[in-house]
């Protein structure tokens, strides 16, 4: 690999797949139909590329928005595979379905007010979390490597942040809930433990509420209002004198020397 | 794991290791690579930034912006007919009627349907997808907002600004940046998880162009996890807010007083049409990231093709800033799977560097996202010191190891947990081997134009958003769209709420404007037999789109 020259400008192709001239082709299907594709592509694009333009199963193409969770076996394996079709690489032989919507149980009504202890709120509201067989199907379901059941059971023993915390990674594509023999939508369950976690269990930013009292009191709107009459060259020599909190501070610790604006 | 990379790759890896020791030990005495004076950004940005140059470019033939100068795809998008303009279908009897009706289900629009709801106002939501399909769960660094004590408004105000090269609307920008703290204030009142120190404080950390430590952030999907919080919330609001999926707005209707008075959907998954009444409403369609101006990659999601900028457009709507467009600095560059998919700045606001092939840092790190960018084409395609993959693209290294070295082991993987999971699937574990990025088309800084009340140009039509312009200049910081929409959709739907305790109503549905706007560009020679709004992008193969016999109109 040797440095590059001015005439090596990068491909600008956008989305659309252009395989080299030499790229080599594999046989998967798509919902039992063969069709040939430029190996190394994602099975997204692979089905862009067959021609499919999809309404449903695309979404961020970039493994953060669940829309196209995807379950897949190759030819001759017993096993039940699953993957982000944005995310998981075509293989010969690959026969695919994707689950782009799957029904779910979500619990109509959450109270972040109530004075109920946390862990009964989310076994008032998901009781059937206390029917998890523990057969681990959901943790070797989820595309985002989560340890499903083992959040569930955190919720089970009443360890709610310990749940939250370690659901956090969910992007709620709800494969889990397609394969658990105990019907329970676990996604939806972990992002209520989130919300109850986040908002009942965990101390308030105290700096936050007293700035954002500070905004409501109309502090700033002065100072904003001669920033906004202000001329160009004046904003411009506040702007590059400003001073710039180090790296390293610590919160709360380092104060700046014109301290009028605050 | 590094076997992702090539033998060569590793090679060059190596150079990365060698002149890491250096790079920590003046990283750990507080000394950065020193920051570029202003004309030294203003020098790179005229010779490498995309934006700077004429290529790729063209004036806008009809309509409130014409004369003005864009990238072609989106003036091939505006100089397009409608789809519903020789239908004249019957807009007597509404399907749907509402106090408000938002167009678009991610960030913004859910902020604006919220805050209407609480408002007691009855809300349409209309998306496109799913709700939440959006950029909103795409931006994966932060939010910014001036609440911790050596901070203010003030400040975040000067950021902003100087950032946009103090071309901003103003009064966004003040906007903006007096209700920061507040939206922070709101969103831990919903119960999302941000990261935070054991007494509750937020934790807060800088970003390009910041001078004080404002970014606020949920792991490295903040976005992600603000969508699906409000998208929670807005699922207790059942009794106010009705969400239609699948069900894009395609034109506006417009009533005999020049006002918006709702909006045409179209179920993609039926064919049907159906017509909402509306009081208000609101635009939150988000960017145009899958128009792939000039053929660059994008971060966006896939639903991001301006279909709000040309509906908004055709009724009359003014737009500004259009000319200008964010490429963001640290795109993937490989492996292939990934390529074009966002590295978060966050990387660099935890000390990552940018390095060439020779493992030499040429740029400081946090420099405003459009000089960061464009000092990374220069390096590469200027000074011929980029890295090529097997593909034939470039790239320069994010060494993302330096992260732990500077702050502990398991830091990269604590604080960047879905950007390590997307690399090792492909067998690359960033906290051991660097990133190979290039700048990729990342957010749209211009839009329709709105006041600091969310009110664009058209009367009863308010936009939010990714889909307005101004508040962002001609650049923006990172952190400050996960806010944009948030505080500009919840002033949408307090001006809505305002306008209908006024007395505000629909008059008699109308789509004549696009008749109107179909007879102008034919008058004017403009007419190619495009049709518009795009809704979804098509990436068949030039093969497929052969054999699609029956289908004669030029893709947009």
């Amino acid at each position: 690999m040797t440095k590059c020259t001015e005439d090596n400008k990068p491909i600008m192709v956008g989305d659309r797949t252009i395989p080299p001239p030499d790229a080599r082709y594999i046989t998967i299907s798509i919902m039992g139909q063969p069709y040939e594709v430029p190996e190394t592509l994602t099975i997204l694009k692979a089905m862009e590329f067959v021609g499919y333009q999809f309404t449903r199963g695309c979404g961020c193409r970039g493994g953060i928005c669940g829309a196209c969770g995807t379950f897949y076996r190759i030819e001759g394996d017993h096993a039940l595979q699953t993957g982000l079709a944005c995310q998981t690489v075509v293989e010969p032989g690959m026969i695919l379905a994707q689950v782009p919507f799957f029904p779910s149980n979500r619990a109509s009504e959450l109270d972040l007010e109530t004075k109920m202890p946390a862990d009964q709120q989310i076994a008032t509201m998901y009781p059937e979390i206390f029917r998890c067989v523990g057969c681990g199907t959901c943790t070797r379901t989820c595309p985002m490597d989560i340890d499903v059941m083992g959040y569930i059971a955190h919720f089970k023993r009443g360890d709610i942040m310990g749940g939250a915390e370690n659901s956090f990674d969910c992007i709620m594509c709800g494969l889990c809930a397609a394969r658990c023999p105990a019907n329970i939508s676990q996604f939806n369950v972990a992002m209520t433990a989130r919300r109850i976690a986040s908002a009942r269990l965990t101390p308030k930013s105290e700096c936050t509420a007293a700035r954002a009292e500070q905004v409501r009191s109309g502090r700033y709107e002065p100072m904003l209002a001669e920033l906004c009459e202000m001329s160009k060259e004046d904003l411009k020599t506040l702007y590059v004198e400003r001073e710039r909190e180090p790296d390293l501070a610590k919160p709360g610790e380092w104060m700046p020397e014109d301290q009028t604006k605050l | 794991m590094s076997e992702g990379y090539t033998p060569e790759m590793l090679d060059l890896i190596k150079k990365v290791e060698e002149s890491r020791p250096q790079r920590l030990s003046e990283s750990r005495a507080g000394q950065a690579f020193p920051a570029m004076s202003m004309d030294a950004r203003d020098e790179v940005l005229n010779a490498y930034h995309p934006d700077y140059t004429e290529e790729g470019r063209r004036a806008l033939g009809i309509g409130a912006n014409k004369d003005e100068v864009y990238p072609e795809e989106l003036v091939d998008l505006l100089e397009s007919r409608s789809m519903l303009e020789a239908v004249n279908p019957d807009l007597s009897t509404p399907d749907y009627e509402t106090d408000v009706l938002v167009i678009g289900g991610g960030g913004g629009g859910s902020a604006a349907a919220l805050t209407a709801a609480a408002e007691g106002l009855d809300v349409i939501l209309a998306t496109k997808l799913r709700h939440g399909d959006s950029n909103t769960v795409m931006a994966e660094g932060g939010i910014q907002g001036a609440d911790q004590e050596p901070d203010s408004p003030y400040f975040h105000y000067l950021d902003v600004i100087g950032g946009g090269h103090f071309t901003n609307e103003r009064s966004l920008v003040a906007a903006m940046t007096n209700d920061a703290p507040v939206i922070i204030e709101w969103l831990e009142s919903l119960g999302m998880m941000f990261d935070k120190h054991p007494d509750g404080r937020m934790k807060a950390r800088h970003g390009g162009g910041t001078s004080r430590k404002r970014m606020h952030s949920a792991g490295d999907m903040t976005g992600a996890e603000i969508m699906r919080v409000l998208r929670d919330e807005t699922r207790n609001r059942k009794d106010k807010i009705k969400i239609l999926e699948f069900s894009p707005a395609v034109e506006l209707l417009m009533d005999e007083n020049g006002r918006c008075s709702g909006a045409v959907l179209n179920n993609m998954e039926t064919g049907a049409y159906y017509t909402v009444k509306a009081r208000t409403t609101v635009i939150a369609t988000g960017g145009t990231g899958r128009l792939h101006y000039r053929g660059f990659a994008c971060t966006n999601h896939y639903g991001a093709t301006g279909d709000g900028l040309v509906m908004a457009y055709r009724a009359g709507a003014k737009l500004g800033y259009m000319d200008s467009v964010q490429y963001h600095p640290t795109g993937t560059a490989y492996p292939e799977q990934n390529v074009g998919l966002l590295v978060t700045e966050k990387v660099r606001g935890l000390g990552g560097q940018l390095l060439n092939i020779d493992g030499e840092q040429f740029v400081f790190p946090l420099e405003p996202r459009d000089v960061e960018s464009a000092a990374i084409i220069r390096e590469c395609v200027g000074n011929g010191n980029g890295v090529k993959t097997p593909t034939g693209r470039l790239g320069v290294w994010l060494d993302s190891p330096l992260i732990d070295e500077l702050h502990g082991p398991g830091t990269v993987q604590r604080e960047l947990p879905a950007k390590y999971i997307q690399f090792k699937r492909f067998g690359i574990d960033i906290a051991k081997v660097p990133m190979l990025v290039y700048p990729t088309l990342h957010y749209q800084n211009g839009g329709i134009a709105i006041n600091d009340q969310s009110e664009s140009t058209i009367p009863g039509l308010y936009a939010a958003g990714e889909t307005t312009g101004g508040v962002h200049g001609h650049n923006r910081l990172m952190g400050n769209s996960l806010l944009d929409i948030l505080v500009f959709g919840r002033r949408a739907g307090q001006s809505a709420a305002k306008a209908i305790a006024d007395g505000a109503e629909a008059g008699q549905a109308s789509l004549d404007h696009l008749v109107e706007y179909g007879k102008t560009l034919s008058d004017a020679g403009l007419d190619r037999g495009a049709v518009s709004p795009m809704i979804l992008p098509n990436y068949a193969t030039d093969e497929i789109r052969s054999r699609r016999w029956d289908v004669k109109s030029p893709t947009v």
